[in-house]
């Protein structure tokens, strides 16, 4: 016996069809490769610093060029000295390394470097791997579906680039099926992990500093022009869907933070305890909705006043706010209940009273001498508030986006000198006076109103809807909610920003009231997205064990879940098996026919089977001895399947009309 | 020739046989056509497979972290693609009609071809194949209801039998992330001449019948002789095409014009400082030489006798002896 060593593996030598592992990559693996690569980076090219964008598009166009040209591959050494300054400049442009952003620039340098040096099948699995990473950090941008789409589509030229590098043989169009082909036969794999799958709260560990920034939104302080720069964005907040009744459009406010601190120019929140349970009565009228916040990165739930429900993640605070447990990281849905006439703080703690009449004593001298008029005959506070309230209407105060700047008495500049102002100015003037009169008296920011989406339903409350209102503490009724804004613009709460303001050039432009297409399109499409970030994105744990409870599962237990995704799975690849495995239609029409014909017979008697040796006219004459009444039937058939098949071709058209005569022929005949 | 018994008891090579043994059911060589059944085909993930694995763990990691609910989708479409392909891998080799493959022997130095047939009885074309024997390997695609035989080269350097022996044949396709393969023993082989001797002495002129050693190429008009090189006096009818169209060079054929003397090639007239393989390669060159002379000729073996012959049956029949002398497989692959 020859042993393994006598014969040394012949080097280099190449025949037809002999194709080493390692051999160099085709034109055609080169440029399904490019190809993904390609649209994964553009993904994300609105996100990267221009710099990078630009070096990521230089190096992309180098390596296409290389290949369409012929160009010879850079130096390792230039690759390596790009690479050092790739990494130098994200850790310039963003000062630390190790965060969501400085990663996806640096993985983005890295593939687009990879590119230059890919020469083997090797480096491509690596390039693609790379892929499949940038691919999943898009939605760390955006979860449109639109981006579902182009990264599904980029998954799928990765895929095919797979495909071209085991069977580079077969045709651009036939691997593009073969993957397609493979994505779509994984797809109840892919339900079956995305319902099953255990999902887990993340994070896992503490996000990096940058995880949630560049988020607009309310503030958990006030100075003039902090709510009105939130008036320029038509970003949603949330969105609520009433089960029953909506509530009075003047009862819409969502409490966010509570400010009672003032330190003369600034609101910033006073002293709050949290309880599990909210420490008023619920009373009046009630109003269930579910509630879906986007994440803000805070903890605070602008709820509409006074909201409880029996979700254990609510938390609820002394100056009557919903607190979740945890900082919203993603969108969360609840289910609340509105009892907008509920009275809170009517036994409201004398230090927190205190703390709400606290005046910085050096400003704003002319507002103090006018709460000097108001309170001359030293009336009740309900006289005060009232007379303050008629100050606010007669005063001839606008309401505007774009108040002139305030200086150092900012309250009294606005009542007496500007008297342009957004709610903010309202709000806070109005509380300084209050104060300056003796009432304890808090701001409240926000948001107020919404507008309904006659598409589904919902209530959607932006940005722009952002508000600020007081709070006054009157004896025997409690913290009592008063609108300045709407003392002076009523239209404000009663009709929504647009129609409060002038000037509407300042607002988006899909808000503009005055084209009912743009109007109709933006509503359609935001009830789109609304069911896509409910459906899809919205599949939380709370969701997903909702699910699992209705199909009778519990979501706690991970090792059925586990055990159910194995079977699911198993069973899933069984059918597939089967289904690849099922007897293939073989021959053409007219093979069928007389199959089936056959068939007939065997059914009747099964000897009358044809042989697989019987040729179509013995086997005639055979079932016409066997069947003699039927002989004429069944010669015509023989004639007329001989003819078609053995004889000289026919034109297309008799051709036609002789099969069909044959199928009707055959479909009749049932022996007897 | 080294003495490979000591490689043959190596703990890893133990268990390899162990293992061919115990798992892959491998006992002695497959003379018969092997069908491809769910028995014989195993499939695991490729190292890029395993990669791939352990990249979209990684992408799970950071969809939880980030909560995106997207990222999960598009972790399970990948991953349900990577299994689906299991299936399709699987399914690219059960079915496969393998049969084994006698090569054309060759002489030591040259390389030979080992290799399989294969049936593909799916109308469908199965692609991405590739065929592992002794190290080397060769990629293949089979056509929808096709035969191939792929062959895989290796190179030689010593005379005896070449066994395909342990044979793999694998596909990673349609991702390349899954390899489903089988192993097998076919009976395939390729016999190895010896190597011909580069620079041998004539033949030896001892004459079995008695008969003189004139014999005249030049005239001659009976028996094919051989070729020359063409001179201006030769005729054209005697020109040999065959050779010039192949691209060779221009040849007359010769025709000797009586039987000229027969030929015996002895191992016992050898020249007694040559070792066997010596003598095997001496002989061999003597053989061919002889078969290109035109003379009958014989061969005396040791332990083997060939009659004087003529002709490309005799001259494989000789040949096939020097290049089994003294190994123990010679007696069985006489009978065959």
């Amino acid at each position: 016996m020859i042993r393994h060593r006598w014969f040394r593996r012949p080097h280099q030598r190449r025949a037809a069809g002999h194709r080493p592992a390692e051999a160099p990559l085709t034109s055609g693996q080169m440029s399904w490769l490019l190809l993904c690569a390609g649209l994964t980076l553009a993904l994300h090219l609105p996100w990267q610093p221009g710099w990078a964008g630009t070096l990521v598009s230089v190096l992309l166009l180098w390596r296409v060029l290389m290949s369409w040209r012929g160009w010879r591959p850079p130096h390792s050494l230039i690759l390596l000295l790009l690479t050092c300054a790739a990494g130098i400049g994200v850790r310039f442009e963003y000062g630390y390394f190790f965060g969501k952003d400085p990663g996806v620039s640096l993985l983005a340098l890295l593939l687009a470097l990879k590119l230059l040096e890919t020469r083997k099948a090797r480096d491509l699995r690596s390039s693609l791997l790379l892929c499949f990473f940038l691919q999943l950090a898009a939605f760390l941008e955006d979860q449109t579906p639109l981006m579902a789409v182009l990264v599904l589509s980029a998954a799928w030229l990765a895929l095919t680039a797979l495909v071209s590098l085991s069977d580079a043989e077969a045709g651009a169009r036939s691997q593009l099926r073969s993957s397609a082909t493979l994505i779509g036969q994984g797809l109840p794999l892919m339900l079956l992990l995305f319902l099953l799958f255990p999902r887990i709260e993340g994070p896992l560990w503490g996000m990096p500093a940058d995880a949630f920034s560049g988020r607009t939104g309310l503030s958990d302080s006030m100075t003039p022009g902090s709510i009105s720069q939130l008036s320029e964005s038509a970003e949603i907040v949330m969105r609520a869907r009433f089960a029953g009744e909506l509530p009075p459009r003047n009862a819409l406010y969502w409490r966010g933070p509570v400010l009672s601190n003032f330190d003369g120019r600034s609101w910033t929140p006073g002293l709050a305890s949290e309880a599990p349970a909210p420490s008023y009565l619920p009373d009046g009228d009630n109003y269930p909705y579910q509630l879906t916040l986007e994440a803000h990165g805070k903890r605070w739930l602008t709820a509409l006043d006074h909201s409880r429900g029996e979700d254990p993640r609510l938390r609820y605070t002394s100056d009557y706010r919903l607190l979740a447990q945890q900082p919203l990281h993603s969108r969360l849905r609840l289910q609340l209940t509105a009892y907008p006439e509920a009275r809170i703080g009517i036994d409201e703690h004398p230090l927190q009273l205190a703390a709400a009449r606290k005046l910085p004593p050096e400003h704003n001298p002319r507002t103090r001498a006018l709460a000097a008029r108001l309170t001359a005959d030293s009336p009740r506070a309900e006289v005060i508030l009232e007379r303050a309230l008629a100050h606010f209407r007669a005063a001839g105060l606008a309401y505007t986006l774009r108040p002139p700047l305030l200086g150092h008495d900012s309250v009294d500049e606005f009542l007496f000198d500007t008297r342009q102002g957004f709610c903010e100015h309202f709000a806070s003037a109005f509380a300084v006076l209050l104060r300056a009169a003796g009432l304890p008296v808090r701001i409240v920011t926000g948001y107020q109103g919404g507008e309904i989406n006659p598409v589904d339903g919902n209530l959607v409350i932006r940005q722009l809807d952002a508000h600020a209102w007081t709070e006054v503490w009157l004896a025997e009724r409690g913290w009592v909610r008063v609108d300045p804004t709407y003392a002076a613009a009523p239209q404000r709460i009663d009709d929504g920003l647009a129609a409060a303001l002038a000037d509407e050039a300042f607002l988006p432009f899909t808000l503009r009231s005055n084209s009912p297409w743009l109007r109709y399109l933006r509503l359609n499409w935001e009830a789109a997205a609304d069911a896509w970030n409910q459906r899809v994105l919205g599949f939380n744990p709370q969701r997903q064990a909702e699910l699992l409870r209705n199909i009778g599962l519990d979501a706690g237990n991970r090792a059925r879940l586990f055990g159910l995704i194995l079977l699911g799975a198993s069973l899933s690849m069984l059918f597939l098996l089967l289904w690849l495995n099922r007897p293939q239609r073989t021959g053409d029409e007219l093979d069928r026919l007389w199959q089936n014909f056959s068939r007939k017979l065997a059914r009747h008697q099964p000897v009358l089977a044809r042989q697989a040796a019987e040729g179509p006219l013995d086997y005639v004459r055979r079932l016409a001895s066997a069947l003699p009444a039927q002989r004429k039937e069944i010669e015509a058939i023989g004639a007329e399947y001989a003819r078609l098949r053995y004889g000289p071709p026919l034109s297309p058209a008799i051709a036609a009309a002789t099969r069909r005569q044959l199928r009707t022929r055959i479909e009749h005949f049932s022996p007897r | 020739m080294r003495s490979s018994s000591s490689g043959r008891n190596t703990p890893w090579q133990a268990l390899r046989r162990l293992i061919d043994r115990k798992l892959f059911l491998l006992a002695g060589a497959e003379q018969d056509t092997v069908v491809l059944s769910q028995r014989r085909i195993y499939v695991l993930p490729s190292a890029a497979g395993l990669a791939f694995a352990a990249s979209l763990l990684l992408m799970l990691i950071a969809a939880i972290n980030y909560n995106l609910s997207l990222g999960y989708a598009l972790i399970f479409v990948l991953a349900g693609t990577a299994l689906v392909s299991t299936i399709h891998a699987y399914r690219n080799l059960v079915g496969l009609r393998i049969q084994p493959l006698h090569s054309p022997a060759v002489f030591a130095g040259d390389d030979a071809e080992l290799g399989v047939q294969i049936d593909n009885p799916r109308p469908a074309r199965r692609p991405g194949l590739s065929l592992h024997i002794l190290g080397a390997r060769c990629s293949f695609s089979l056509p929808a209801q096709g035969r191939l035989a792929p062959t895989v080269r290796l190179a030689t350097e010593q005379r005896g039998v070449l066994h395909a022996g342990r044979t793999v044949i694998e596909t990673r396709w349609p991702l390349g992330l899954i390899r489903a393969w089988t192993v097998l023993r076919p009976a395939s082989r390729c016999i190895v001449y010896p190597r011909p001797e580069a620079d041998p002495p004539p033949l030896p002129d001892s004459a079995v019948s008695g008969h003189s050693q004139r014999s005249s190429t030049l005239g001659g008009t009976e028996d094919f002789a051989g070729l020359s090189p063409f001179q201006r006096s030769d005729s054209p009818r005697h020109i040999a095409w065959k050779v010039l169209a192949r691209g060779g060079p221009l040849m007359v054929k010769r025709f000797s014009a009586s039987s000229s003397g027969d030929l015996v090639l002895d191992w016992q007239q050898l020249p007694d400082r040559l070792d066997t393989e010596q003598r095997l390669s001496r002989l061999c060159a003597w053989l061919l030489a002889a078969e290109r002379s035109g003379r009958r000729y014989a061969l005396l073996l040791p332990t083997q006798q060939f009659a004087c012959q003529h002709g490309a049956v005799h001259l494989h029949a000789c040949l096939q002896a020097l290049a089994l002398f003294g190994l123990a497989e010679a007696q069985q692959e006489q009978q065959r």
